[in-house]
């Protein structure tokens, strides 16, 4: 979707503040964002692409309002929510007023944690059709502007750009973000010339590489 | 917080010793608002709170998150890996071949960090990483992202113009040094191998990894200098 999350390109926002000795978090309650999205990810009632597609679902105005923790605690609300886990009434009350709904997975223990952080959540699935491109190979993006997730950001849609490596078959977000299963394709990492994406103006020294799956690519010939 | 007795048909009155028995449910994992707390902070409390009760999180896992990462996985991490590709050109070899794979061999993998891609900065080609669409980034090797990285004028600028973006940070390179930009719109995580600092041939290891911060591993900085590091090493 043409969300507030699809930055790349856009103007307006400021410089850059790098912060000297930038501390890990800002604040107490940083911790606890990071600690219950996590830890309520771990019920397995969402994946990471429905996460995700929560946030940029957020209302532009408040997304840009925003610190990065709380787009993230706002969106885990509206999965609560939806998934009647929470209710409105309860976070307005700031305690449990409804019994627990039966979640996919137990509540995480400390050792599943553990095995969890080391061991990550690998997206890779076996291949089941040979790979439509090689590297070096030119392709052009689809243009497209799905209501749905996707993540083919708008500035690197239409464009022509080489395969510059051949990843492997991943879970593809634009099914999986919206329950339609992992339908998992292959991914590729795709060069675009700064001056394809951004114009004749554009600085020519510029490169820019972009991760597609291969339903957002078509080939073309050099 | 689990002492609380309210029946159901509470919520339209207006309590007040109910208002203010809630204020003493402090947990006190916050305290660093004071009477103050931001909203934010408030919905992170409430939601907390809900979920231990309701048996979704357990506390105990809750705090082993925010320790391993507070404490156990950081740039620091990065920073070894980059220094054995420094002094050992096998390694360096792996690691640019299959980074997650060289990664593990020194003990460090997991999540947002399970298919990790090393880009190599040399003469005339310097890499410099994003999220444009969130904030992906490689937590085994890095962390967890700075503010700036996951914030709207990176996010935005650094794809349209990195050169200034770069000049934010006070890195400026040459005109003719080509740029590429890693937009991390998959699984892929990448992490910049920055390049070796000249006089410190013959350094070891744990001396080189102190050259290498955070930034230079993103692309939004150089490994230190010899001399750089002797200022900050000063007191």
């Amino acid at each position: 979707m043409n969300g507030p999350q699809d930055l790349g390109g856009m103007m307006g926002f400021g410089p850059v503040k790098p912060e000297p000795h930038e501390p890990i978090f800002h604040a107490a309650w940083e911790k606890r964002a990071l600690a219950i999205t996590l830890g309520a990810a771990a019920l397995g009632e969402w994946n990471l692409d429905m996460g995700r597609h929560a946030r940029e679902s957020l209302p532009p105005a408040i997304y840009y309002n925003a610190s990065y923790y709380e787009i993230w605690t706002r969106a885990l609300a509206h999965m609560l929510a939806e998934r009647h886990m929470v209710s409105a009434e309860e976070l307005q009350l700031g305690h449990a007023i409804h019994p627990p709904v039966a979640t996919k997975k137990p509540k995480a223990t400390v050792a599943q944690v553990a095995q969890a952080l080391a061991s990550g959540t690998p997206y890779v699935r076996p291949a089941k059709a040979p790979a439509l491109f090689a590297v070096g190979d030119h392709v052009i993006t689809k243009v497209m502007h799905p209501q749905t997730h996707t993540r083919l950001p708008r500035y690197a849609r239409g464009k022509k750009g080489v395969i510059e490596t051949v990843h492997g078959v991943f879970v593809y977000p634009d099914t999986n973000a919206h329950g339609l299963g992992e339908d998992p394709h292959w991914c590729y990492t795709v060069r675009f010339q700064g001056t394809e994406l951004w114009g004749e103006d554009a600085d020519p020294t510029v490169e820019v590489c972009v991760d597609c799956w291969e339903p957002y690519l078509r080939s073309i010939n050099a | 917080m689990s002492h609380d007795p309210h029946p159901h048909s509470h919520d339209h009155d207006h309590d007040h010793s109910h208002d203010h028995d809630h204020h003493h449910h402090h947990h006190d994992h916050d305290h660093d608002h004071g009477s103050d707390l931001s909203q934010a902070a408030i919905r992170v409390r409430a939601l907390e709170t809900i979920l231990t009760e309701k048996g979704y999180v357990d506390q105990a896992a809750l705090d082993l998150i925010v320790e391993t990462y507070e404490t156990k996985i950081g740039p620091r991490n990065g920073a070894q890996v980059v220094a054995r590709a420094w002094v050992d050109a096998d390694y360096r070899a792996r690691l640019l071949q299959n980074g997650t794979a060289a990664i593990a061999e020194l003990s460090f993998s997991g999540r947002q960090g399970e298919h990790i891609k090393v880009v190599e900065n040399q003469d005339g080609l310097h890499h410099v990483v994003v999220c444009t669409l969130c904030s992906c980034y490689p937590w085994p090797v890095l962390g967890l992202p700075p503010v700036w990285y996951k914030s709207a004028p990176y996010r935005s600028r650094v794809v349209i113009e990195p050169r200034a973006v770069l000049a934010d940070f006070g890195l400026v390179l040459p005109e003719d040094t080509k740029i590429r930009v890693w937009d991390s719109t998959a699984e892929l995580r990448y992490l910049v191998l920055p390049q070796r600092p000249a006089g410190t041939e013959g350094w070891s290891e744990d001396r080189l990894a102190q050259l290498v911060t955070r930034d230079s591993m993103i692309g939004t900085g150089l490994a230190l200098t010899p001399a750089q590091l002797a200022e900050e090493q000063t007191p």
